[in-house]
């Protein structure tokens, strides 16, 4: 691994920096004509050189069927500083955004409390309000279909745009779209399909996975994204101007979406009496998609269902507060059915939900609303990047999400966590995500998902935590102490412990040995 | 009142003064703590990896140890918890309920129990960055959290502003996680190491000299990391400040 600036600070006994970006890197400062360094007063002054482009660190790697390496694709996130700080600031901000407008409502608590107990009645009726969904839906003038899980969805959809001889689909942000691989599915069958949020446009530009489930292309750097639009949409890839950008990328789409044959929006909620649906967005661009082609396809998971149109504002209340910072997004769109000549239809998705219903200690995960409030809050997640997680769900969110996709890849994500629970805290609908996080550990390790080596440690940690003979000899030395208190230990292999931290000083006596020499303190030893 | 003594592993191995400033500090207010010679370790390192079946022998000698008494006093939030919220790998007898429900952590009992109102004897004319362990925060609720709206409150610090002299300075972010998280150090350590750096800058930032907390694992991963940047930190469990042990 490269040594870092401030490890070569350290390392020369130097104090660290507090404002790395004074540092310059690869400056040895200046020498004098035998090779010496100059002093300060002999040297002269020079001004700092701008930082070397950052390359943007790239996600997870993918072994076939091998537990994603979270901590590997962490650290290339973190050697790329500028990236990870920026990351790590932007969502932070969000974090504090989030809270002034929680200090605005008096009743936040009790909102988030009816928020949870209206999602927990919805799915545990859930077979109900979808019956009565596609009723009112189909009533409304709605085709409604039903896919089991992501092939259905998707040939379902090829189905519709194939009975249209569509060849071109404008769709907005969707997180149930990444679950079911749909754009690379209709890639093989020839569909053109443009993404019309910002960012997962430019997520789709750089064949890239959203890294963030409301901000997706939140890990890129204002220049990682003038190379993207350079490359694919021939734009100057000298200018990082935002408004440059952003101007840019709506000329050369804007004409795509104007020609497109169909529209296709996720939906925020679906709401069961009136047989509505609901999409929030800050672009505008779901009603583009929606009501510029005639023909609007709505893919929805069946765990978005509400009961009542009364409950929806319970919800509009919480979801861009907790995302984003803001009272309400600016578009909240209601599409009750197809306009005058066009079509609309629902495709109502399962993909593994009714399974993890059935789950004591997972199903409440199903009452998320995709606010994103808990990726923002996560110390990890601002330090590893979405990408890092390798999944279509990242975060806290994503650590209880995945593993119901793919119990074996996603055994590792459990433990990408420190178990903090800020998540829990700001979970608009209370989902206790950092429990959840937990229970899977215990999960995976009844299984044997969390690897042998691992789990072996434990096992012998156990033999001797359990002993107290055992204990008091392993740990009468320090080096003892840290192979047998295994947080500290890792089996032969260097302890990564060292890899950023000093080791602890080691005691004269331990606390017992203190205890039996002096009764306690009590005889002499004071 | 029969009062028992935890002194984690940990704290045992790594930090015995954390455990002597406890028993002496308990001793001031008149409690003599017995100390259950056979006592370990609460289980927490393997539970924290979801290996409870592992854990199993060891919660129960824990219970072994500490059946029986009134009060079970544990100078650190992190062990509580896992105590009080997670020891379930274990039959839930009469008596593991009842060990797990007297078991409190130093600043509660402190605060709650006993209901202190002073601690004459100390002093500590520094400058002081309170660390929240995440467990002591969320799980046994020491104080008002960040992300809730609830009245602001903190037991700790209500402790730690009765001693003379010691002035508590506020970081950008108060109530972030340390990266420390059991085994998260060293199975994720590209990150726990990241946040353990930003976590000691936001000390030295706001101009502590010392930081303080009621869990000595958050502040062995703290230490480490501040050694290593050469920050010139120093770390004492909230035990020794209120005990007064001299800086």
């Amino acid at each position: 691994m490269k040594e870092s600036h401030e490890q070569r600070r350290a390392k020369d006994g130097l104090p660290a920096l507090l404002h790395e970006a004074l540092g310059t890197p690869d400056d040895g400062g200046a020498k004098s004509g035998s090779g010496e360094r100059l002093t300060h007063g002999e040297a002269t002054s020079r001004p700092l050189q701008p930082p070397p482009p950052e390359r943007q660190p790239r996600g997870a790697k993918v072994h076939h069927r091998r537990p994603v390496d979270h901590n590997e694709a962490a650290q290339r996130f973190i050697d790329a500083p500028r990236h990870e700080k920026m990351h790590d600031e932007r969502l932070w901000d969000l974090r504090q955004k989030r809270d002034r407008q929680m200090h605005g409502i008096p009743e936040w608590e009790t909102l988030r409390e009816l928020a949870s107990s209206i999602k927990q009645h919805t799915l545990a009726h859930l077979g109900d309000h979808l019956e009565r969904f596609e009723a009112q839906a189909s009533a409304n003038g709605i085709h409604v279909h039903w896919a089991q899980d992501g092939a259905e969805h998707n040939r379902i959809v090829h189905g519709i745009l194939s009975d249209h001889g569509a060849r071109r689909l404008i769709k907005s942000k969707s997180m149930l779209t990444e679950e079911t691989g749909f754009r690379h599915y209709m890639q093989g069958v020839g569909i053109e399909v443009i993404e019309t949020d910002l960012g997962e446009r430019i997520q789709q530009l750089d064949d890239e996975a959203p890294s963030h489930i409301v901000v997706p292309a939140v890990h890129k750097l204002r220049s990682d994204v003038a190379e993207v639009f350079a490359r694919t949409l021939g734009t100057d890839p000298n200018n990082d101007d935002v408004h440059y950008l952003a101007e840019q990328q709506r000329e050369k789409t804007r004409p795509l979406i104007l020609g497109a044959d169909a529209g296709m929006t996720g939906a925020n909620f679906a709401v069961a009496e009136t047989g509505t649906f609901v999409v929030c967005t800050n672009e505008g661009n779901a009603d583009l998609s929606a009501n510029v082609p005639p023909l609007h396809i709505a893919s929805i998971g069946i765990e978005k269902l509400i009961p009542r149109i009364a409950d929806l504002g319970v919800f509009i209340r919480l979801l861009s507060r907790s995302a984003l910072g803001s009272p309400i997004t600016q578009y909240t769109s209601h599409f009750r059915g197809p306009r005058h000549g066009g079509e609309m239809h629902v495709v109502l998705v399962d993909n593994g939900r009714s399974a993890r219903l059935g789950e004591v200690d997972f199903w409440e995960s199903l009452k998320c609303i995709r606010c994103g409030a808990c990726m923002n809050t996560c110390p990890v997640y601002r330090r590893s990047g979405g990408l890092s997680y390798g999944a279509t769900y990242s975060g806290p969110i994503g650590l209880i999400l995945d593993p119901t996709f793919d119990r074996r890849r996603y055994s590792s994500l459990p433990f990408a966590s420190t178990l903090n629970g800020s998540c829990t805290n700001v979970c608009p609908v209370k989902i206790d995500i950092h429990k959840q996080i937990f229970a899977w550990r215990k999960a995976l390790a009844e299984t044997h998902d969390i690897g042998l080596g691992k789990q072996a440690l434990m096992k012998a940690a156990g033999a001797v935590l359990s002993h107290p003979k055992l204990y008091r000899a392993a740990i009468a030395t320090a080096d003892g102490a840290l192979k047998v208190l295994p947080d500290f230990a890792v089996t032969n292999r260097l302890n990564t412990w060292t890899q950023g931290r000093d080791m602890p000083e080691p005691p004269r006596e331990t606390f017992h040995q203190w205890y039996e020499r002096t009764h306690g303190g009590e005889e002499g030893a004071q | 009142m029969r009062v028992a003594l935890f002194v984690p592993c940990y704290i045992d191995a790594f930090e015995p003064e954390v455990g002597i400033a406890t028993l002496k500090l308990l001793r001031r207010f008149g409690i003599d703590p017995e100390y259950p010679f056979d006592q370990t370790c609460c289980g927490q390192p393997m539970v924290n990896a979801g290996c409870h079946n592992e854990a199993k022998a060891t919660e129960e000698l824990f219970v072994r140890n500490f059946a029986g008494f009134d009060y079970i006093v544990v100078p650190s939030g992190s062990c509580t918890h896992q105590i009080r919220c997670h020891m379930t790998a274990i039959d839930q007898t009469e008596e593991v309920r009842q060990v797990r429900e007297r078991t409190f952590e130093l600043v509660e009992f402190l605060h709650d129990v006993l209901k202190v109102d002073g601690f004459p004897w100390a002093e500590f004319p520094h400058k002081v960055s309170y660390h929240n362990n995440c467990n002591a925060l969320r799980g046994i609720f020491h104080g008002s959290m960040s992300e809730r709206r609830e009245p602001p409150y903190s037991k700790p610090l209500n402790l730690l502003r009765m001693v003379k002299g010691l002035e508590l300075v506020e970081k950008a972010r108060p109530d972030e996680c340390c990266g420390f998280g059991g085994t998260f150090s060293v199975f994720e350590p590209a990150v726990s190491v990241k946040m353990g750096q930003d976590k000691v800058r936001d000390h030295a930032s706001a101009g502590a000299e010392y930081v303080v907390s009621a869990d000595s694992s958050c502040m062995l991963h703290q230490q480490g990391c501040a050694d290593r940047l050469g920050l010139p930190l120093k770390f004492r469990h909230i035990a020794q400040v209120l005990n007064g042990d001299r800086a």
